[in-house]
């Protein structure tokens, strides 16, 4: 039984006269996973900031538990953020820092120690207590960040891209961790990223920001495999465009013509008219490489192939000049992995593991966005 | 700009404190100095109407002309002193290790911290006629006579360089300290040599500092007019001192004040010549 | 080479301390000429101390700087704040007057402030210097903190809050902490200008409220005065004293 913990109705900020979050309503379940996921400057920080407290919205409203909280300052809130770059209190112990929020509350001195110590054996730094911010790893600083946040037993915690300080090996361990620390206490975590590997590894629900609205609302599995949009399709995961054109309507399937090639695919949930040009999704492990005088697939040319340890990745011109990418589990036993660049091949996919989209009237994506689609896959 | 709406009251009460303070006691002050400048010498009430440019006038009276082209001249050669002695030792400085830095830098700043009058009067322990370079020099058979070093314009010069290295050194040892090792060594690296690297990178790369150092120690070199008033004597006046003699003893405002503008012109244009070597190196605003 | 530029440092620095440790060393001096060794005494130290004009000017000089550098810390600390963390119309006027303060020669400042303080019929004395004291201090403590602010966490003041502390409990539980050792630094470094400054003072001091660098300035201005080496290896100690002091807070508060 889910209930409702957070909800925006409405909610818009704009910064000197931008707009920076655009009308936006969103709900929250009580002791879910949640994902705010975008590229720098889509509005997710600005809304968590906005669930906290620190900054207000100029239109809409915040409700938790039912309570209008839209006007309440952040001290007031029974929230609490975890930082990015943690924020901790460089003059204070680890101890201080973590038993600061429960001081906010005038708890008598023996809770304090009692809570913070437990706090802290939660996190595993209880042998740390004495030292102070300077003296530990960005690893441990972490986790004191989350410790001080979660002491005084929030309602739901939020935090802001607190892993992105951390190198790469840390950074899947403390993934590992805040999933475990969520389920130990059961309570609601709100988290902002730009990392899609790491939203869809960690959430129960990604929300996709774009210029301040929603692109998509849902679990990693439907974000991934049946994206909204051309913008949500090409963020989260590597994906290949092919362009399609409806040559037949049936009842449940229609006909799909792809550089000559006819596929009769299944009929999307968008309404579809004959002629209709369509983009033909395929993530590149759904990709086949098969040999030039094959009867399936579409003609092209390999250009690159990087061998990736379990994968080989291909990359493969085609007759248009757009260039695909094709994933394949590596077999050296399998002479069809002989290919060399340059040698002509096929590509194709399995009937039904495609998704279709409608083109888009404001696409292709301005560099600025390829860019920060780039940053957000490293 | 967090939570503007709660600190408004606080945020106007610091605003009107140091608006208020500046604009009584710095801006109305340096008006009235203006205004001073182009009034009328008065015996009694220090200026009265009416307005003329006789203090502008003035100052290019061959006999204060005179005064002024040495005072330029003594702070010159301070400043020059400053530079020669400072650079390569900010040079140097930088090129210690970091640790050792730190110490040598306070080591530094100790006499800035310690009264200058008092520093100015040691000086005349050293330099007097039976002062102690006297002795010395005199025990070591290099002069049979004591030289006379006190109340010259090499004195004064050696005062103010005293007092005022300390101003050229920071600001150069502060950009030979963000000078770049891999620069100087790319320099070499395309071809050039030791005195090419200086020419090309090393000097256009340390004007600003320079600049800063010679701002810093110029201007005060011109205005500390106890440093004469201890070391030089009556002839060798500071710009300063002048000032100094028109407002105290002499009382011919307009004409201080006259001077002072000057002065602060000079500061003007040095400002001006920094800003733009720092432009140059792409470091506005700072 | 390398042992050119330790030489060389070595040298600059042995100049800037040959005055000085003169300086100290004859404050020992038994020899009243002043230039030759007469044996060790205290003489001087003991003349100082019953000049009670001396005495009253020591008194008059340390009351004078300890209130100018706390009055010109906390504005300049305040402006600093609000530069800091304000936008505001004027911004960068401010910034450059405060700037112009600092870089304009004392004797200009000096007799501006002679001028406005006769205009005002107010009478030169304890009054007219702290006012001029805490102007040429002000830049310099201004800076001092912006420089701290620069390297503050835009996110402290924001987890103090989310943590449940008000405005007022977090600029005193993080944002003065924090602070501390620039406000100190600055509140120092205040306190060393003023009891060093003449230029202004010579303007702007009465006969009602006679300071320190004045009563020097006029001993020193003929001839050699002995007691003048006792009271600078005073001021010496005093002021390495305070610099240590200064160094161990800065040092402490970096680990």
């Amino acid at each position: 039984m889910t209930k409702t913990l957070l909800s925006l109705s409405g909610i818009s900020k704009q910064f000197d006269g931008k707009t920076v979050v655009d009308e936006l309503s969103l709900t929250i379940d009580d002791g879910e996973f949640i994902t705010l996921l975008g590229p720098s400057g889509c509005g997710k920080t600005t809304l968590l900031r906005m669930m906290a407290g620190f900054e207000l919205p100029d239109q809409g409203t915040v409700t938790l538990s039912g309570v209008d909280i839209t006007q309440t300052p952040p001290e007031e809130r029974p929230l609490n953020t975890v930082f990015q770059n943690y924020a901790l209190f460089p003059h204070m112990s680890v101890f201080d820092n973590v038993a600061y929020g429960l001081k906010m509350e005038k708890r008598p001195k023996a809770e304090i120690r009692e809570r913070v110590e437990e706090a802290l054996a939660m996190v595993q730094l209880e042998d740390f207590s004495r030292r102070k911010p300077h003296q530990l790893s960005g690893g441990q600083q972490q986790r004191v960040a989350i410790a001080r946040a979660v002491v005084k037993r929030p309602k739901m915690l939020l935090l802001d891209e607190p892993l992105s300080a951390l190198d790469y090996k840390l950074r899947r361990t403390m993934q590992v961790e805040l999933k475990r620390l969520q389920r130990e206490l059961g309570i609601t975590f709100v988290f902002v990223t730009h990392d899609q590997e790491e939203a869809l590894s960690m959430s129960d629900r990604i929300v996709v920001l774009k210029d301040g609205l929603i692109q998509q609302l849902g679990t990693p599995r439907e974000v991934y495999e049946r994206p909204a949009n051309v913008f949500t399709a090409r963020f989260v995961g590597q994906t290949n465009f092919f362009p399609g054109r409806v040559t037949g309507i049936e009842d449940k399937r229609i006909s799909v013509d792809v550089f000559g090639l006819n596929r009769v695919l299944g009929k999307p949930s968008f309404r579809v008219t004959t002629n209709q040009p369509l983009h033909v999704l395929l993530r590149p492990e759904d990709l086949r490489v098969l040999a030039p005088d094959d009867t399936e697939g579409v003609a092209g040319k390999i250009v690159e192939r990087n061998y990736k340890g379990s994968t080989l990745d291909s990359v493969i011109e085609l007759e248009d000049g757009s260039q695909v990418m094709a994933s394949e589990f590596f077999d050296e036993d399998d002479p069809a992995f002989d290919y060399s660049i340059g040698e002509p091949v096929r590509v194709s996919w399995v009937d039904g593991w495609e998704w279709l989209l409608a083109e888009e009237s404001d696409e292709p994506l301005t560099d600025e966005e390829e860019l920060a689609a780039d940053d957000a896959e490293h | 700009m967090m939570l503007s709406i709660r600190q408004q009251p606080f945020r106007a009460a610091v605003l009107v404190l140091v608006w208020g303070w500046l604009l009584f006691l710095v801006l109305a002050p340096n008006l009235l100095v203006v205004g001073t400048s182009v009034m009328t010498r008065n015996p009694g009430t220090f200026i009265s109407m009416p307005l003329n440019l006789d203090a502008y006038r003035q100052l290019f009276n061959p006999l204060y002309l005179e005064v002024f082209i040495h005072s330029l001249y003594m702070a010159a050669m301070t400043t020059l002193v400053c530079l020669l002695i400072g650079y390569p030792f900010a040079w140097a400085l930088s090129r210690v290790e970091k640790r050792r830095q730190m110490l040598l830098i306070f080591l530094l700043i100790v006499p800035f911290w310690t009264n200058s009058l008092v520093r100015t009067y040691a000086l005349k322990l050293i330099l007097a006629t039976n002062g102690l370079l006297n002795q010395g020099l005199m025990s070591l058979g290099i002069i049979d006579e004591p030289a006379q070093l006190l109340y010259t314009e090499g004195a004064v010069i050696v005062g103010l360089v005293y007092l005022l290295l300390p101003f050229m050194i920071l600001p150069l040892y502060s950009v030979f300290d963000d000078l770049r090792q891999d620069v100087l060594l790319a320099s070499h690296d395309l071809g050039a040599g030791r005195f090419a690297t200086f020419k090309n990178v090393i000097v256009p790369l340390t004007l600003p500092g320079v600049l800063a150092g010679v701002m810093l120690v110029l201007l005060p070199a011109m205005g500390l007019f106890f440093v004469p008033d201890i070391l030089g004597g009556s002839r060798n006046l500071l710009v300063g001192n002048v000032i100094k003699n028109q407002f105290l003893d002499a009382r011919n405002w307009p004409f201080g004040a006259a001077a002072s503008i000057m002065l602060t012109v000079a500061m003007a244009l040095l400002m001006f010549a920094h800003r733009l070597s720092k432009r140059r190196l792409g470091e506005e605003g700072a | 080479m390398r042992w050119l530029p330790r030489t060389y440092l070595a040298l600059v620095y042995l100049l800037l301390y040959v005055p000085i440790i003169v300086l100290v060393v004859f404050s020992f001096n038994d020899s009243r000429t002043g230039y030759s060794w007469g044996g060790l005494s205290l003489r001087w130290y003991e003349s100082l101390f019953n000049n009670h004009a001396m005495v009253q000017a020591m008194w008059n000089s340390l009351w004078l700087a300890l209130t100018a550098a706390t009055v010109s810390t906390l504005i300049g600390a305040l402006t600093a704040l609000a530069l800091h963390r304000y936008r505001f119309r004027g911004k960068k006027v401010l910034n450059g007057m405060l700037f112009v303060v600092m870089m304009s020669p004392e004797i200009v400042l000096a007799i501006s402030l002679l001028g406005l303080f006769l205009l005002l019929g107010l009478k030169l004395g304890y009054v007219s210097l702290l006012l001029a004291h805490v102007t040429f201090c002000l830049p310099f403590v201004v800076i001092t903190v912006m420089a701290r602010l620069a390297g503050f966490d835009e996110r402290l003041p924001e987890a103090a809050r989310d943590l449940g502390a008000s405005d007022f409990t977090m600029t005193r539980t993080v944002l003065i902490p924090v602070i501390m050792p620039a406000l100190m630094a600055g509140w120092m470094l205040g306190f060393t200008l003023s009891m060093d400054d003449v230029v202004v003072s010579t303007f702007v001091s009465g006969p009602s409220y006679e300071i320190l660098p004045l009563r020097i300035y006029s001993m020193v201005r003929v001839g050699l005065k002995p007691e003048v080496n006792a009271l600078g290896t005073l001021l010496l100690v005093f002021s390495l004293v305070m610099l240590m002091f200064s160094h161990w807070i800065l040092s402490r508060s970096k680990q």
